[in-house]
């Protein structure tokens, strides 16, 4: 027939539809028919990994940073395999993905076939939907119902799994104007969705005396424009704002309202104030473990008003008092216009006793660190390191463990979408590949993964895709030679007993650069670490940069399992009550 | 008891027992996306019975029953409307009224010894016994769960069985607007 073209086509012609400019992937057995046709065209550009897990962090990092939809292209068995610690990632986090994998042929599906794998079996619980496309004339609808997917709601990962005949088979395109997704596949809120919700809410909220807000990632996710409206909203009340580890940016750390983050590893004046609070208006956020600490302890006092775009968010952990389901972005909008117009004030003799009292928590210092000799502190590392690059268009990604910690503790975010980091999973070895498909989103800004020795192993392979690239990331390793967190929780919760955490055999980490074509640098004492952190910057070219921090470091201040926010431990020489040290060591 | 210290202090309501009811597209792997939340999260499934009820808009029927507390049972609900091929939830429970039934096949061991009291009770439940070529004395029941569980427990006192049972379906028994 004619108009008649492959299921190899009709995937690239999705996919330029969709308006993707980039695919991070690797080839295999599978999607050979896909690679054929991706050879003889010009308009999608696609990046190669050095592994499948490679692959998907990238396009985490490109879709986090830029806001599109990240797409992976992977072939069958192990391809798909290795996506799936990032198909889980991508999952906790909200990030929009379409993953494409390959399959081998219908007549061998279920054979046991050469790199065959039950991919929409292994994939079911770590994505938001999956597709074993049977049928060549479904491929373009099933691909436009994925994109759609993907990004509407609560994002997410979507995998379309196409067997090697259905690439090969011929069938019609289908645009996407033409696909008509019923709703009940969509998240889709009524024009007067939640009225009555929240005008209870933006009520409560002007009769607070001690409110704090506490933003998560869902504003992120809801675009630049809830970042400013959320902002807009809590000026106008004038009250103390906490940010979770995914939320750091949607309040810049300069605002005066700001009071950093909070949870486990939070400021002492974010999580004291949580807990004194009245009024908590929870915006995108989702009552995580490492935010709460002992539920029976959380907010004991408050008022709590939750806003979500995923209903199965409300009353999972915590039980709040008002829930509105909805998009930030529109239910913030109809705050802010509620409160105008009912000419709303929030009492201005007590909010300003509550500030006296988060200013007296603040006196804490509740991140001071001894910063005396010549050894380099890892805080002081990431403080050197905001100092010298906050007038430069950054973006930071960071890998998981202590030095996660402390970027999100001394690099202060003005911006959203310019933090990267694998908050719900914690996959170590997220930050490179994903500061690779920052970079791929932003080819002109500066983008440093912030690292630890042994999460930059996890995935060092990806130097050579970002040499291939001409991607000048930067990779700034805060070497202490261990398993910093991991030693860290051994110190204080295992008697020091340091069972497997202390990371012999490292490589050298300029020599790895160099032979790799990248630039490896090094600095070992406070003295140098200017100039390495320079001359990173003004490097066009991918860089390692080998920061020798202090062995046995702690990240403080901290909430150990088990405890709530108003125990929290400031230095290791303030020990927690035995019993519940007891107790929260069989959490996580 | 051993309460963990991340328990929220809410969680005080009694576990019950719940029907749900789930339309969903019929479309392969949805039974196991389904199944796959309830093990995935730690739930529990007692019964789950799936079958098609509307063949032009190709939609499959699920009734899952499961016990929990209410806020268990709530979190279910929502966990199963955020799986993308999924229309709609019921909890029959909170519906209010609603009918139930399922179907038992039961092979009864009959000897001259026990045959008068195995008919008469068979009679007395409406047991009806099936026909075949081999005239085996397999017996079918159908209704509630609870009359199916009473007729099982008083033939077993009787005589060996082997039973299959198909859980129960349900239905909100609500009146409805026809034109709906």
């Amino acid at each position: 027939m004619i108009n008649e073209i492959t299921g190899a086509e009709i995937v690239l012609k999705s996919l330029a539809e969709q308006g993707v400019e980039v695919v991070f992937g690797y080839p295999g057995g599978a999607v050979l028919p896909i690679y054929d046709t991706l050879f003889k065209q010009n308009s999608i550009k696609h990046v190669l990994v050095r592994q499948e897990g490679g692959a998907i962090h990238a396009a985490e990092g490109y879709a986090r940073s830029t806001g599109k939809t990240g797409v992976v292209l992977v072939t069958s068995g192990p391809g798909a395999t290795n996506v799936v610690t990032g198909l889980t990632d991508a999952m906790m986090d909200s990030v929009p993905i379409v993953c494409i994998t390959g399959q081998v042929p219908q007549h061998l599906i279920g054979s046991d076939a050469f790199q065959e794998c039950d991919t929409t079996g292994i994939t079911r619980p770590c994505t938001k939907h999956n597709y074993l496309v049977k049928d060549v004339n479904k491929l373009s609808s099933v691909f436009h119902e994925a994109f759609t997917i993907a990004q509407n709601g609560r994002p997410g990962p979507v995998l379309i799994d196409i067997p090697k005949d259905v690439q090969f088979d011929s069938g019609t395109y289908e645009e996407k104007n033409k696909i008509i997704i019923p709703s009940h596949r969509l998240f889709e809120p009524s024009p007067d969705f939640e009225k009555n919700k929240i005008e209870e809410a933006v009520e409560l909220i002007s009769k607070a005396k001690k409110p704090i807000f506490y933003i998560g990632g869902g504003c992120i996710n809801s675009g630049p424009k809830a970042s400013k409206l959320v902002r807009e909203f809590i000026n106008m009340v004038g009250s103390p704002v906490t940010m979770t580890l995914m939320g750091l940016g949607v309040v810049g750390s300069s605002d005066k309202n700001s009071l950093g983050m909070l949870g486990m590893h939070g400021m002492y004046e974010a999580n004291m104030a949580m807990h004194e609070c009245d009024v908590m208006i929870n915006i995108g956020a989702r009552f995580d473990d490492r935010v709460t600490g002992r539920l029976d302890a959380f907010s004991p006092n408050s008022k709590k008003i939750h806003i979500d775009i995923d209903e199965s968010n409300i009353n999972k952990t915590i039980n709040v008092d008002v829930p509105i389901i909805g998009d930030v972005k529109q239910v913030v909008e109809k705050m802010i216009s509620v409160w105008k117009d009912k000419k709303y004030k929030i009492d201005t003799d007590s909010l300003k006793l509550w500030w006296d009292k988060i200013n007296k928590w603040k006196e804490v210092d509740c991140l001071n660190y001894n910063n005396e000799g010549k050894q380099i502190k890892p805080q002081y590392a990431v403080q050197r390191l905001y100092e010298l690059t906050k007038n430069t268009k950054t973006f930071i990604t960071t890998e998981v463990g202590q030095h996660q910690m402390w970027a999100a503790q001394f690099y202060k975010f003005e911006e959203p979408n310019r933090w990267l980091t694998s908050g719900g999973l914690g996959t170590m070895g997220y930050g490179f590949p994903a500061a690779i498909g920052a970079q791929v989103g932003h080819p002109d800004a500066l983008v440093v993964d912030i690292a630890g020795d042994a999460s930059i192993l996890m995935n060092i392979q990806e130097m050579s895709t970002a040499v291939q690239y001409r991607l000048p990331v930067k990779i700034f390793i805060l070497n202490n030679e261990y398993m910093g967190m991991v030693r860290q929780w051994q110190e204080l919760l295992h008697g020091g007993r340091y069972s497997e955490s202390y990371t012999d055999s490292l490589p050298d980490f300029v020599k790895l650069a160099e032979s790799y074509k990248a630039v490896g640098l090094r600095a070992k004492t406070t003295d140098e670490l200017d100039n390495v952190i320079n001359q990173m910057i003004e490097t066009k070219n991918t860089v390692i940069a080998d920061i020798w921090v202090t062995k046995e470091e702690n990240c403080f201040p901290m909430i150990q399992s088990g405890s709530a926010h108003n125990e929290m431990m400031l230095s290791k020489d303030q020990k927690q009550d035995k019993k519940s040290a007891e107790k929260g060591k069989i959490l996580v | 008891m051993n309460k963990s210290v991340y328990a929220s202090p809410d969680q005080v309501s009694e576990t019950k027992r719940h029907i749900l009811t789930v339309l969903v597209d019929n479309e392969p792997g949805v039974l196991a996306r389904v199944i796959g939340m309830f093990s995935g999260r730690g739930y529990n499934i007692d019964s789950l019975n799936v079958a098609e009820v509307s063949n032009d808009e190709n939609i499959s029927r699920i009734t899952i029953v499961t016990h929990g507390t209410s806020e268990v049972v709530s979190q279910i609900e929502k966990q199963l409307l955020r799986i993308v091929p999924v229309h709609s939830v019921t909890n029959l429970d909170q519906e209010g009224s609603s009918v139930e039934a399922e179907v038992a096949l039961i092979y009864i061991y009959i000897s001259e010894t026990n045959k008068k009291k195995v008919y008469q009770l068979c009679d007395l439940y409406r047991a009806r016994k099936i026909e075949n070529e081999n005239n085996t004395t397999i017996f079918e029941i159908a209704g509630a769960s609870e009359r199916v569980n009473r007729f099982i427990k008083e033939i077993n006192e009787i005589t060996k069985v082997e039973i299959v049972r198909s859980g129960p379906v349900a239905i909100s028994s609500i009146q409805k607007n026809e034109e709906e």
